[in-house]
């Protein structure tokens, strides 16, 4: 059984058909990119993933059962994290806070002891404190715990998004173009660590991308998507020498 | 201590009790309510009426006040709490209003636009003090949950919270039920500090003022909520001398304070021992 699966997803917007008849499948534990220039519906395949839109058309699984449909903090309870673009951090949390918020379901107590000091939540807040500093330590951001989190550099801030996501124990993660807005040395840092990441977390990923410098290195299977349409699919060199690809990238050329 | 200023203090308390309400839901959680009013009134005639015509006990009628105000809450969030910020805040201000009316029009039961006389004065410091420290105590516990951190995650990134498992809307509906929990006890206890009730006392004016408590103090503090419901309402007392002037400079005040200090006095900067030793010793630096 696939991890994720997605069959003939189409959305549209008005007249416009932002992702067309796309499908797709993730095996447990594998490093999958989707490429395509802008506007390509690569986001727009995110937003569907994860409920912040419905689908048009088409189904998608998720460890075999249907999510189509289902509302975004439903989705994430049942394992799919994500980081956004234009990152979106909680701004005004530390960044011991941002990543604390998102533990929160592996404390249990309720709302009325939100109301009362009681054992059981001091000890579960302990926990989550003690989760929290687990995992600042393994992304290297103990350092900076206490910073407001607006306050970091734009590269910190990404890394902290996907610490964020790392925080709900996810079995598959997405990345939504992880390497925007950086240079090429935060740009090579930034793949050592998703692939440090992939392998001691277990996880699964799914990244999207409009440089295909990126993924090469990365990922094992990449979909390119242009027009919302599935172009070609394959390992980075199948993909890197496909004609249609090329075409869509850099154009055809002029006669 | 003279009369009156026990009286002042029980008005702080009162008010406290609603502002700490608006600051938990329109501070923390950032869901602006411009009809905090209307909760108040609900509050306050249920407990009113029943204290006046079924001899209910006092602390009973509090609590009905309460449970009718949340009920409230529950029936007019569900619809609204899903609209988007400004849309929210427009229809609490439509709630208010149609409880004025309702209270207005309803004679039979609430004496209409003449209101309630005759409401035994049951409200006394001790009783208001014990209240509103006990929900101080609550809602400062609440802020520093797990829930509490949701709730200022949605605030800041509805989105992003949804997407790491925060249930917004459930969020929103409980942080409701507290403010409106909250207000319907400050109705109930200002129903019998001031002896009788009428729907003016109810207007979008008073919804205003607990508004500009929590933005005046601090939209992300409830040390700033505490020391603004302090100070704005003994300052209209206090300046009672300069007769219509007051208002004036009531108003100057504020002005003043949010073009100097945008997010409020105290912004988000809570009085806690750890915070005070911070205070001091980066004072002595």
């Amino acid at each position: 059984m696939p991890l994720l699966e997605i069959k003939n997803l189409t959305k549209d917007f008005g007249g416009v058909r932002a992702v067309d008849n796309f499908s797709h499948r993730l095996e447990k534990g594998g490093l999958y990119a989707i490429i395509g220039p802008n506007g390509a519906g690569k986001t727009t395949i995110f937003n569907l993933i994860t409920g912040i839109y419905n689908p048009t058309r088409g189904q998608i699984f998720f460890e075999g059962d249907e999510i189509t449909g289902r509302i975004t903090h439903q989705i994430a309870q049942k394992g799919i994290a994500r980081t956004f673009q234009n990152i979106r951090l909680f701004s005004d949390f530390s960044v011991r806070d941002n990543v604390r918020t998102a533990c929160h379901r592996y404390a249990r107590y309720s709302i009325w002891e939100g109301l009362l000091p009681t054992p059981r939540r001091k000890r579960e807040e302990k926990d989550l404190a003690e989760r929290t500093s687990r995992l600042l330590e393994l992304v290297d951001l103990s350092k900076r715990a206490d910073e407001l989190s607006k306050n970091l550099p734009y590269g910190h801030q990404r890394r902290l998004e996907i610490a964020r996501a790392l925080a709900q124990e996810p079995k598959l993660l997405l990345l939504d173009e992880p390497a925007a807005g950086m240079n090429p040395d935060e740009t090579v840092d930034l793949m050592a660590f998703i692939k440090q990441i992939h392998k001691t977390f277990d996880l699964t990923i799914l990244l999207i991308e409009h440089h295909m410098e990126v993924v090469m290195g990365l990922a094992d299977d990449i979909v390119v998507i242009d027009f919302g349409r599935t172009i070609a699919q394959g390992t980075p060199d199948e993909v890197q020498s496909n004609p249609t690809v090329i075409e869509a990238y850099l154009g055809t050329e002029e006669v | 201590m003279s009369q009156y200023y026990v009286g002042i203090l029980i008005l702080i308390c009162i008010n406290l009790l609603a502002v700490l309400g608006l600051s938990l839901m329109t501070g923390f959680t950032g869901l602006f309510n411009f009809g905090q009013a209307g909760f108040l009134a609900v509050g306050a005639y249920t407990a009113a009426i029943l204290t006046t015509q079924y001899k209910v006990p006092f602390v009973l009628a509090l609590f009905a006040g309460m449970i009718v105000s949340i009920l409230t809450s529950f029936f007019i969030g569900y619809p609204t709490l899903r609209l988007k910020g400004d849309y929210f805040a427009i229809a609490t201000l439509g709630f208010s209003e149609v409880v004025r009316l309702l209270v207005e029009n309803l004679e039979k039961i609430t004496g209409g636009s003449r209101g309630i006389p005759r409401i035994q004065t049951y409200t006394s410091l001790p009783f208001a003090l014990g209240a509103s420290a006990i929900a101080l105590w609550l809602v400062a516990n609440y802020v520093r949950s797990r829930h509490g951190r949701s709730c200022v995650a949605i605030r800041e990134d509805e989105l992003a919270a949804e997407s790491i498992g925060i249930d917004s809307f459930r969020y929103k509906q409980v942080v409701f039920a507290i403010n409106a929990a909250l207000g319907g006890l400050s109705g109930g206890l200002l129903a019998h500090y001031v002896g009788f009730i009428q729907p003016s006392m109810f207007s979008i004016i008073k919804s205003t003022e607990l508004i500009v408590m929590v933005i005046f103090g601090g939209m992300h503090s409830l040390t700033g909520a505490v020391f603004s419901a302090v100070m704005l309402t003994s300052l209209p007392e206090l300046l009672r001398t300069a007769q219509a002037w007051r208002l004036v400079a009531y108003g100057v005040l504020v002005v003043l304070i949010m073009v100097a200090r945008p997010e409020g006095l105290m912004g988000s900067w809570e009085l806690t021992p750890a915070n005070v030793k911070a205070l001091f010793s980066r004072k002595g630096e």
